[in-house]
């Protein structure tokens, strides 16, 4: 299922998707799901997403549960999804700190044309979980999700 | 009224409050990017304030959900410090204030996250993420603007002058938190400082510290802002979109 905010990737590629599980004795399917940011206004859209796609495959009575801990890391988007952000001309995140400070020495590398020359032009983006940066070479502004 | 489900209250009022403060920067910011930074630091805010107050209303067990905490009280209900009510100000009063609470709440959320309280201590994990760019935010702009020009040196001193005696009230100890504020105090003294030096900057000395928002005795600055937002709610109850 795609997300609604980047559609280029699913919620499994991004890592909010935690598990799909059926309960043994009942037969109901529980999704479970965490929020990338806390405030992230996707959630809610997220939700019903889910549902309508359980329902329409004779799960009408399925559960989502939504859980925050351990708290969503950038580290969780898979390899694959990396992939479709850049292609989408996302950059996508460096290795998140483990201490919670937030890194700000390593380069970004432009989506477009490869180029480490970039900079950021603003600390937050179009989305809770994106920074604005340009190229300096290529020129062109683009998105880079911000390691968390 | 037990401790947990004030902390958990005062926690959430304080999220609360900064995010419908700074969400009043919209439209209004110098920059298009300061907009947007003002508008994502406010959902993050927000994001906390819904997941601290639907906690408290589950540990008060009357039944209020997080919209019944938020649109129901009145202001001496609510128990955020005062240092968040306060009105924004001029850009600098609102790079000191968000300095100052998120010089607060980074170290706040990191304690909370090895808490035994596994609901505050997820929160915590969660939000302290998110309050560290706030940090790292606020500090890049005071030490601009301190170290910029003789103008905006002086607006930001004014900026830091003009909040300073609200500090104290976040640190005052509280004894059955499940984070005692008071400890925090000192690395929260040392990040502040390390910015206002750099920045050029003085640490204010103050003599004046008013407090009792914990308590719900706040400025007539909080009823403004929650005629503003509680207004739609209790006009429509229980309308949804």
């Amino acid at each position: 299922m795609v997300d609604p905010e980047i559609r280029v990737v699913t919620i499994d590629d991004l890592g909010i998707l935690r598990s799909v599980q059926e309960d043994p004795a009942t037969g109901r399917v529980v999704v479970t799901i965490t929020p990338t940011y806390t405030g992230c206004p996707a959630m809610d859209v997220i939700r019903a997403d889910i549902r309508r796609a359980l329902v329409a495959t004779g799960h009408p009575d399925a559960e989502v549960r939504t859980v925050h801990k351990p708290a969503w890391s950038t580290d969780w988007i898979s390899d694959a999804g990396r992939a479709k952000l850049a292609a989408a001309g996302i950059a996508p995140p460096a290795p998140a700190r483990r201490d919670g400070v937030v890194p700000l020495t390593l380069a970004v590398r432009c989506p477009r044309c490869g180029s480490p020359e970039t900079e950021q032009i603003s600390r937050f983006g179009s989305t809770a979980c994106k920074a604005l940066w340009r190229c300096r070479s290529c020129a062109e502004p683009f998105d880079h999700v911000k390691a968390l | 009224m037990n401790g947990p489900f004030t902390f958990a209250l005062a926690l959430g009022d304080d999220s609360l409050i900064a995010a419908q403060r700074l969400a009043e920067w919209t439209t209004r910011a110098p920059e298009m990017e300061e907009d947007v930074a003002l508008a994502n630091i406010a959902l993050d805010q927000l994001g906390a304030a819904r997941l601290l107050l639907t906690y408290a209303g589950e540990l008060e067990g009357a039944g209020r959900d997080e919209d019944a905490l938020a649109y129901l009280r009145d202001d001496r209900e609510f128990r955020n410090c005062l240092l968040v009510e306060l009105p924004n100000g001029d850009f600098a009063v609102t790079m000191a204030k968000l300095l100052v609470l998120a010089a607060y709440q980074v170290p706040l959320y990191t304690a909370l996250a090895v808490c035994p309280d596994e609901r505050l201590a997820a929160i915590g994990a969660k939000a302290r993420k998110e309050s560290a760019y706030h940090l790292d935010h606020a500090m890049l702009w005071v030490k601009r603007l301190g170290d910029g020009t003789e103008e905006s040196h002086r607006r930001m001193q004014a900026g830091v002058d003009q909040i300073w005696p609200y500090v104290d009230e976040l640190f005052t100890t509280w004894p059955d938190a499940p984070v005692d504020p008071a400890v925090l105090r000192p690395g929260f003294d040392d990040t502040v400082t390390e910015v206002l030096t750099t920045a050029t900057l003085t640490v204010p000395q103050v003599s004046w510290t008013p407090a009792g928002g914990r308590d719900g005795v706040h400025t007539e600055h909080l009823s403004y802002l929650l005629a503003e937002m509680q207004v739609l709610h209790r006009a429509h109850p229980g309308a949804r979109w």
